[in-house]
């Protein structure tokens, strides 16, 4: 087990450096994916199986993949990956400093108390205890910031017309008149309403055109899967 | 035997018993749906048709295996590869009978969900990297509509789990020797049976690769093996949510007279008939009512159905 550990550390060390170094930001996220399930195996073998768990569903599952959707759109070509090669801005210098920080303190706390980890250990009861008990204000607090986050995201991608008010609505005009008008950035903003999901619904249809095109006869008959 | 030639055995035979099951639910469907539909489907390569899945499967093989110039090699590579693994180590927690289980993890509900979870990345990236617009319209649907699907997912299960009080599939079909959970967890089990639907990206669900509007979605691009790897990885995923539904809604490996694990498989054929059965009959809905329909309708029901589980268990103890 302990060369598990140590294996899938490397894995972890090795995937990260190629995160920083990549000019693909695609695959840059895919190294770190797999930067965060080499953690994840980590976690495992330390006996932190619920917190293993929870990085996979919740970082690798859910965040990434929103990450990954957000890049795809953008659809970034060859000349983004060029000037990506060429870049060189001293933002990098304030970030090294941070992580300069941080390995100091990670050092720090490893000299300072040597040996394995304590906590709650792997049954999920007992995590949830914790959670609703002592730390019960930083889930509170957690869930406020997410709170905030969704009524963010809802403003944004609410259709412009709504947004403005109802003032033209009043004059006259119907509501969704941006059916008609095909609007340059109508992929980007639907595709924007897909992934913060409930704010899809808004657009009934209209903006999202473009990925839920009609489905007129679609009927039972299945062709395109069987191989025939 | 010992302990770890047992398990080694055991990964053997599921391994082969799922590829073949597999390979068997291609034929299965045709001829169910061509039953269903008046009529025969494949009937002309040997005894019944039986042999079309061979057939099948030499023509996938022996086919040039080509990757367009134009895509990004690695991961068009690595894509279809991602579903297959992911699906098929979910059926590590599942348990088949009494100690029939290669993995009994006291977190074995929340594995799947990671494991399903993962799986997304396969048509995520198997669309970004064809570089083609269709495949990348269809993996951005399948993205949107994996993603909102697994939240509930996720949530229609807590009431299960609140019920028997433990993560793990073994304490959970054991929690059901008296009544079968789908009795008391019957939303849990629509809202479940729905969110498979979605996540294995089945009729009604099969927006990604709807073939009138996006010519075969995110797979367009694929062809031979690989193609075969997606094929694969939508019957093992069928097999997945359906021996999930016996496990956590229909009691596992309980039954009378027969076998526990012939019990399981039963049970486990009859939901993957009804998944070819819906395929056969419903409509595909747009993608707005799609969305709609998970965050209006599903999100609402999962929760009251949660709030409801456990106030029923708080009540028990009290």
């Amino acid at each position: 087990m302990t060369s598990v550990f140590y294996i899938s550390s490397g894995i972890a060390v090795l995937a990260t450096l190629l995160v920083v170094t990549r000019t693909n930001i695609v695959h840059a996220l895919l190294f770190l994916i797999v930067s965060l399930l080499a953690v994840a195996v980590d976690l495992f073998v330390l006996g932190a199986q619920l917190a293993a768990a929870l990085e996979v569903i919740i970082y690798a599952g859910a965040i990434m993949v929103l990450f990954i959707f957000v890049i795809m759109m953008m659809n970034l070509g060859k000349a983004e990956q060029e000037a990506n090669r060429h870049r060189r801005s001293p933002a990098w210098l304030a970030a090294g400093v941070l992580s300069a920080v941080l390995l100091a303190e990670l050092i720090y706390v490893m000299v300072a108390n040597p040996g394995p980890p304590v906590g709650p250990g792997n049954d999920p009861r007992e995590v949830a205890k914790l959670l609703y008990g002592p730390y019960v204000l930083a889930v509170e607090l957690a869930s406020l910031l997410l709170l905030s986050g969704l009524v963010g995201a809802y403003h944004l991608g609410r259709p412009e017309q709504s947004r403005a008010g109802t003032a033209r609505r009043l004059d006259g005009s119907p509501a969704d008149s941006s059916s008609g008008s095909a609007r340059p950035t109508g992929l980007g903003r639907a595709e924007r309403k897909t992934q913060l999901g409930a704010v899809v619904a808004e657009s009934s249809g209209h903006d999202s055109a473009a990925i839920g095109g009609s489905n007129a006869g679609s009927g039972p008959v299945p062709t395109q899967e069987e191989p025939s | 035997m010992s302990q770890t030639t047992f398990y080694i055995l055991l990964i053997v035979v599921l391994l082969a018993a799922l590829l073949t099951m597999a390979a068997g639910l291609i034929f299965l469907e045709r001829r169910l749906l061509a039953l269903w539909q008046e009529r025969y489907g494949p009937n002309r390569v040997g005894p019944f048709g039986l042999l079309q899945v061979l057939a099948d499967i030499i023509k996938l093989l022996t086919k040039e295996d080509w990757v367009p110039r134009f895509a990004d090699r690695p991961v068009f590579v690595i894509a279809p590869a991602i579903i297959l693994v992911a699906t098929m180590l979910s059926f590590a927690v599942v348990p088949f009978a009494p100690g029939l289980c290669v993995a009994d993890l006291n977190i074995g509900l929340l594995f799947f969900l990671a494991m399903s979870s993962l799986s997304v990345y396969a048509v995520a990236l198997a669309g970004w990297s064809s570089n083609n617009k269709y495949a990348l319209l269809g993996s951005m649907r399948a993205i949107g509509q994996m993603v909102s699907y697994e939240v509930f997912m996720g949530l229609s299960l807590m009431g299960v789990v609140a019920m028997t009080g433990s993560f793990r599939l073994s304490d959970i079909v054991a929690a059901q020797e008296r009544m079968w959970f789908v009795f008391p967890q019957f939303a849990g089990f629509a809202i479940f049976f729905i969110a498979g639907l979605a996540e294995t990206r089945r009729l009604p669900f099969d927006l990604p690769e709807a073939e009138n509007e996006l010519v075969a979605g995110y797979h367009t691009e694929y062809s031979g093996m690989k193609f075969a790897l997606f094929f694969l990885g939508e019957y093992v995923g069928i097999t997945l949510i359906s021996a999930l539904i016996v496990t956590l809604f229909f009691g596992g490996w309980y039954g009378p007279w027969l076998p526990p694990v012939a019990w399981f498989i039963i049970k486990t054929l009859i939901f993957i008939s009804s998944f070819i059965l819906l395929r056969g009959s419903l409509l595909r809905p747009r993608y707005d009512q799609l969305m709609a329909f998970g965050w209006k309708i599903m999100l609402p029901l999962s929760l009251v159905n949660l709030a409801a589980a456990g106030a029923a268990v708080l009540l028990k103890d009290h």
